[in-house]
């Protein structure tokens, strides 16, 4: 028995939350069905996600790999994990009040997001087509419930079956390219992939290239990439803001993590041929990104939009394919993390008598009447914005330097160009917090949504003084491809 | 082997045929029902590869359960099919196109015969054939062993399917009286019955009314 | 040319001129049983209540059954106005062509002979299984299809309690399967042949009298014994797959008049009456093969082991048809709630227990196979 588990020593992280989230399920199931009983299981969720990431730290720095190549584990893998878990806790953290707020607290949501952390480390550590589809559907089903988790809402249903129509649609797509690069290569681990996919012939390899095209247009929906991301403003608009907070941080984590795995270790042979995909997703995301933000009046359909412009920046240093190109990616994903987390728990904190509100108008004059949140807020739309020195300028910094030294001016200048254009309405809500006529006061932010705000907003301010161990970190996960 | 191949294309011609039958079906059940003809002829193309094991379970789980709820729903649905074919001509271009698409790359994979010998090799002999083991024991053998990380995830993917349906759409009614067999069961004469003396001429209240609704607590 | 056409004949004609002439002697076998276990039924049904049962037709109204048979024959079909007509002719013919294509790979006997089964296939089980689930479409297209709310009630009723049988049905085959390694019908009588008689004659001492008396008890060795819960939730989880009282709601007459076979007459009533049974007799010969050793002769001495074995067959499908019929006599009808509640929350834990019992029980005694 020892040995068998030690065999499979570089899953405990996974086993650990996936053992967890049933044992949960029994824990909730025999206990009392109460909200204090459900916020026991959150903090348990927790304390799980934390389990797995210490584990995660805890390997081995040599990587390894398991079940013929199905499940790798390297440092590219617990960097995104990292993060995922982090980002899940998160969501788990914020969850708790709101949702007690307008009484959905149950054990089921903390269950649902292990299941759905455990897809996306399966994802993250997909070596395989087989791997790759099935963490995506295990993370996948997971979201498209606790995207209707307020089922008595209109909206919130609206959106779970928005968000599980779409979300079919695109896995069928990203079987069907499988299904192409599997017959075209003969197989369905991106080692042997990679194997048949390069060489003199392989660009004229014209199944390979649709199967190609057909992949990514189905990670570019999980990603919510233009021209797929139609769904995501409803979506982010309609769930509960905790599961809005939740989707805008670690499934993105875990679909670019799967992005990057993909493209550069499945398909290294005919990189021109996705660098041009991943290039125009990256243009398309930006520039829709930026403009269509402008418009919005409802605070989560403008993030919504922000996170579409956000994963425009995070794939400019994909299209270099070259190791400085991943580290770009990794150390804007764990920034844009942070920053997302803690502009969704500002809007968690948004909170009147009444119930909670939406509307950018509601923020206004809101320096007077909470000071703190307000700084919090200015520090990170500043952030998202992209204006030094903090981290949010960092960020797109790792991310247009390595374009520039492979030569993609263009899409360089047209990312500087898309975070002008998207500074706009950033700056547009400090400007409201700052010098718009008070509206009502909020209620007090609560102690657990205040301490997420806190920490992204001094992670945000004060990681100029010490960006190496992030930049660091992400060069040695960054060293897990071979270039 | 002209059997075999005889049953292949009527197979094959049957699958096709109710597959197109079920879009073109006016009725909804009709449509349902040949999808069920189709899985029955993808079943005989399985048995014809030598998978009789996949066969079996096509037919049971998705022919036995998945489309008996299918026909459920939809014989229970009123759905206007003048009112869904609306919309049909407006996006028949997109259709179309998407179509064209589609086709043009099936006619890339076969017409130039891109795919790579080894497939081909492969898909005309899917089951390798050991001897003295039936595909039961050879998918036994690897499924738990070789391929227990996707086992494992499917049954996961299960579970949050099982979850979701609960969460989502599991009610608790409030007085509703459900019944507690074991509450029945342990009930005997002396708490479920009391005998008062009524005194001649005269009435009398017992001193509680026995409650014999079930104690068991609600949305356990 | 000729001897190609002599080549043609013995590979392709031959075996399939034997497989026809064995599933006609199967298919007219099994309906004259139908037609008796019919009667049978009746007239214990009729016992219990202390009643004659048909007696009119032949004497002891053994031919009862076969002047149904005309009855039905004979009457004009009534199809209703809105009944869509495809659906409501094809439904019966379901129900019967399933049911009767069960006993392809029933294997009744195997003896010098070989083996006493049409198709001796090797999922054979599974077979079962798979053509056992497609009863309930011929239930579900007649109560759609007759365009009528009793109708289409009991399909409902039924659709739903087929389909939540089936899963217990599936694991206690599944306990059945661990203990024999095979998929294949007659591996699992094969795999009857020594059991817990066998160990208890060992435990005796096999040389010593006690022993060798025990060890002629084969009726022992069969699986009834040692997955005894297992025999009796397949059972009861037979009554309800296959609509028998006391889990006869989808007909049941005093709330949906007669369910789903409302609006059928004549031929199409028979058939569905015919598949109902075949399908009642199909699970008592499931019943006798994965739980009372098949064909094998209760104790293994002179006179038992004389009588060929598809008598013994025949004799354990009337055997367990018997405990049908006073289930049906004796028990009162199941309120829908509880019927679901017992098939859910009672069957399901309790078969997934025992096929973790019973692989823990073979994993760690080293009984598997």
């Amino acid at each position: 028995m020892m040995q068998f588990l030690n065999s499979i020593a570089p899953m405990w992280p996974e086993l650990v939350v996936a053992v967890g989230a049933l044992v949960l399920t029994l824990w909730g199931v025999f206990r009392p069905d109460n909200d204090r009983e459900a916020e026991v299981v959150s903090w348990l969720a927790i304390l799980v996600l934390g389990v797995a990431g210490w584990l995660i730290l805890s390997q081995p720095a040599a990587g390894s790999s398991l079940f013929g190549g199905a499940f790798i584990d390297d440092g590219f893998g617990r960097f995104m994990k990292i993060l995922a878990l982090g980002a899940s806790a998160a969501a788990i953290l914020l969850s708790i009040d709101d949702f007690r707020d307008h009484k959905v607290l149950k054990f089921e949501y903390p269950v649902l997001i292990l299941l759905a952390t455990a897809g996306m480390m399966m994802m993250i550590s997909a070596g395989d087509l087989l791997s790759l589809y099935l963490g995506l559907e295990l993370q996948s089903l997971s979201l498209y419930v606790v995207a209707a988790f307020r089922r008595d809402d209109v909206r919130s249903s609206e959106a779970g079956l928005k968000y599980f129509v779409l979300g079919a649609l695109s896995s069928g797509m990203l079987l069907y390219g499988a299904s192409l690069v599997y017959g075209f290569t003969g197989a369905t681990s991106f080692a042997q992939i990679a194997q048949v996919a390069k060489g003199a012939n392989a660009m004229a390899n014209v199944g390979l290239v649709f199967g190609l095209v057909f992949l990514l247009v189905g990670i570019a929906f999980k990603i919510s990439a233009v021209p797929f991301h139609m769904w995501t403003p409803d979506v982010y608009q309609g769930a509960p803001t905790p599961v809005t907070a939740f989707f805008s941080a670690a499934p993105k984590v875990a679909a670019i993590a799967l992005l990057v795995r993909v493209v550069t270790s499945a398909f290294p042979g005919i990189a021109g041929q996705w660098q041009q995909i991943v290039a125009f997703l990256a243009i398309a995301s930006m520039l829709l990104g930026a403009f269509a933000a402008i418009g919005q009046t409802n605070i989560k359909r403008l993030l919504a939009y922000s996170s579409i412009a956000n994963v425009g920046f995070a794939l400019v240093p994909l299209v270099t394919n070259t190791k400085e190109g991943v580290q770009g990616v990794l150390i804007y994903m764990a920034i844009y993390v942070v920053m997302t987390l803690g502009a969704f728990a500002c809007v968690i904190a948004m909170r009147r008598e009444e119930g909670s509100v939406e509307e950018i108008d509601e923020l206004a004059g809101l320096a007077e009447r909470n000071g703190p949140m307000a700084a919090a807020l200015a520090a990170l739309m500043f952030s998202l914005a992209g204006i030094p020195p903090l981290a949010g300028f960092w960020a797109k910094f790792y991310a247009f330097m390595p374009a520039i030294k492979s030569g993609y001016y263009i899409l360089s200048v047209i990312g500087v160009l898309a975070s002008v254009v998207g500074a706009y309405y950033y700056l547009r809500i400090v400007k409201v917090m700052y010098f718009d006529k008070p509206a009502k006061a909020f209620l007090p932010v609560r102690v657990k949504v205040g301490f997420v705000i806190s920490v992204s907003a001094i992670f945000v301010l004060l990681f100029v003084i010490a960006p190496s161990p992030l930049v660091n970190a992400a060069s040695t996960a960054a060293a897990s491809f071979r270039y | 082997m002209w059997l075999a191949d005889v049953f292949f294309y009527l197979f094959a011609v049957l699958a096709v045929a109710s597959g197109a039958m079920v879009i073109m079906a006016k009725n909804p059940v009709h449509a349902v029902l040949f999808l069920i003809l189709a899985f029955f002829n993808a079943a005989g193309l399985f048995v014809l590869l030598g998978a009789e094991f996949l066969a079996m379970l096509l037919v049971i789980v998705y022919v036995g359960a998945v489309a008996v709820l299918f026909l459920f729903v939809v014989m229970m649905l009123d759905v206007d099919f003048a009112e869904l074919r609306a919309g049909f001509i407006k996006n028949a271009p997109l259709g179309l196109l998407i179509a064209g698409i589609v086709l043009a790359e099936l006619i890339m994979v076969l017409g130039f015969r891109l795919v790579k010998p080894t497939t081909l090799a492969k898909a005309t002999v899917p089951i390798s054939t050991v001897a003295g083991i039936d595909n039961t024991t050879a998918l036994g053998r690897v499924i738990y062993t070789q391929y227990a990380y996707y086992f494992e995830a499917a049954g996961l993917i299960l579970f949050v399917a099982m979850i979701g349906a609960i969460v989502l759409t599991l009610r608790h009614k409030e007085g509703v009286r459900r019944q507690s067999i074991a509450a029945q069961v342990a009930r005997n004469p002396k708490t479920a019955m009391e005998v008062v003396k009524v005194p001649s001429g005269g009435f009398t209240v017992p001193d509680k009314v026995v409650d014999n609704k079930p104690k068991e607590k609600v949305g356990a | 040319m000729l001897a190609q056409a002599i080549e043609i004949w013995w590979t392709y004609g031959w075996p399939l001129a034997l497989m026809v002439a064995g599933s006609l002697a199967v298919l007219v076998g099994l309906l004259i049983i139908v037609a008796f276990l019919l009667l049978m039924d009746r007239k214990v049904w009729a016992a219990v209540q202390l009643r004659r049962g048909p007696n009119v037709v032949g004497p002891f109204g053994l031919l009862q059954s076969f002047a149904d048979l005309l009855k039905f024959v004979l009457k004009e079909p009534l199809i209703p106005a809105g009944a869509d007509k495809a659906v409501f002719l094809l439904a019966p013919l379901a129900t019967a062509a399933c049911a009767l294509a069960a006993w392809a790979v029933i294997p009744l006997d195997q003896n010098s002979w070989g083996k006493w089964v049409i198709a001796d296939l090797n999922i054979g089980i599974l077979y079962i299984l798979a053509i056992s689930s497609l009863g309930v479409y011929g239930v579900i297209m007649g109560g759609w299809a007759s365009n009528s709310k009793y109708s289409f009630m009991g399909a409902l009723r039924s659709a739903a309690q087929m389909v939540s049988y089936e899963v217990s049905i599936g694991f206690v085959i599944i306990t059945v399967l661990l203990c024999v390694g095979s998929l294949n019908m007659t591996a699992i009588v094969k795999a009857q042949e020594a059991g817990v008689a066998t160990w208890l004659s060992r435990m005796a001492g096999a040389d010593t009298g006690a022993g060798q008396v025990i060890a002629k008890l084969s009726f022992l060795n069969w699986f009834w014994l040692p997955l005894f819960p297992m025999f009796v939730v397949f059972f009861i989880s037979a009554l309800a797959e296959t609509n028998r009282p006391p889990f006869d709601l989808p007909e049941a007459e005093s709330e949906l008049v007669a369910g789903f076979m409302v609006e059928y007459s004549s031929t199409p009533y028979l058939l569905f009456m015919l598949g109902e049974y075949v399908a009642i007799v199909t699970m008592c010969a499931m019943t006798t093969i994965l739980f009372l050793g098949g064909w094998q002769s209760p104790v293994a001495m002179a006179p038992f082991t004389l009588v060929p074995g598809i008598f013994w067959f025949i004799g354990k499908i009337t055997f367990v048809f018997f405990m049908f019929a006073m289930v049906k006599a004796m028990v009162p009808r199941y309120r829908y709630d509880q019927l679901m509640r017992l098939g859910w929350k009672v069957f399901l834990p309790l078969s997934l227990l025992m096929v973790v019992v019973v692989a823990g029980v073979l994993q760690f005694g080293n009984l598997a196979p």
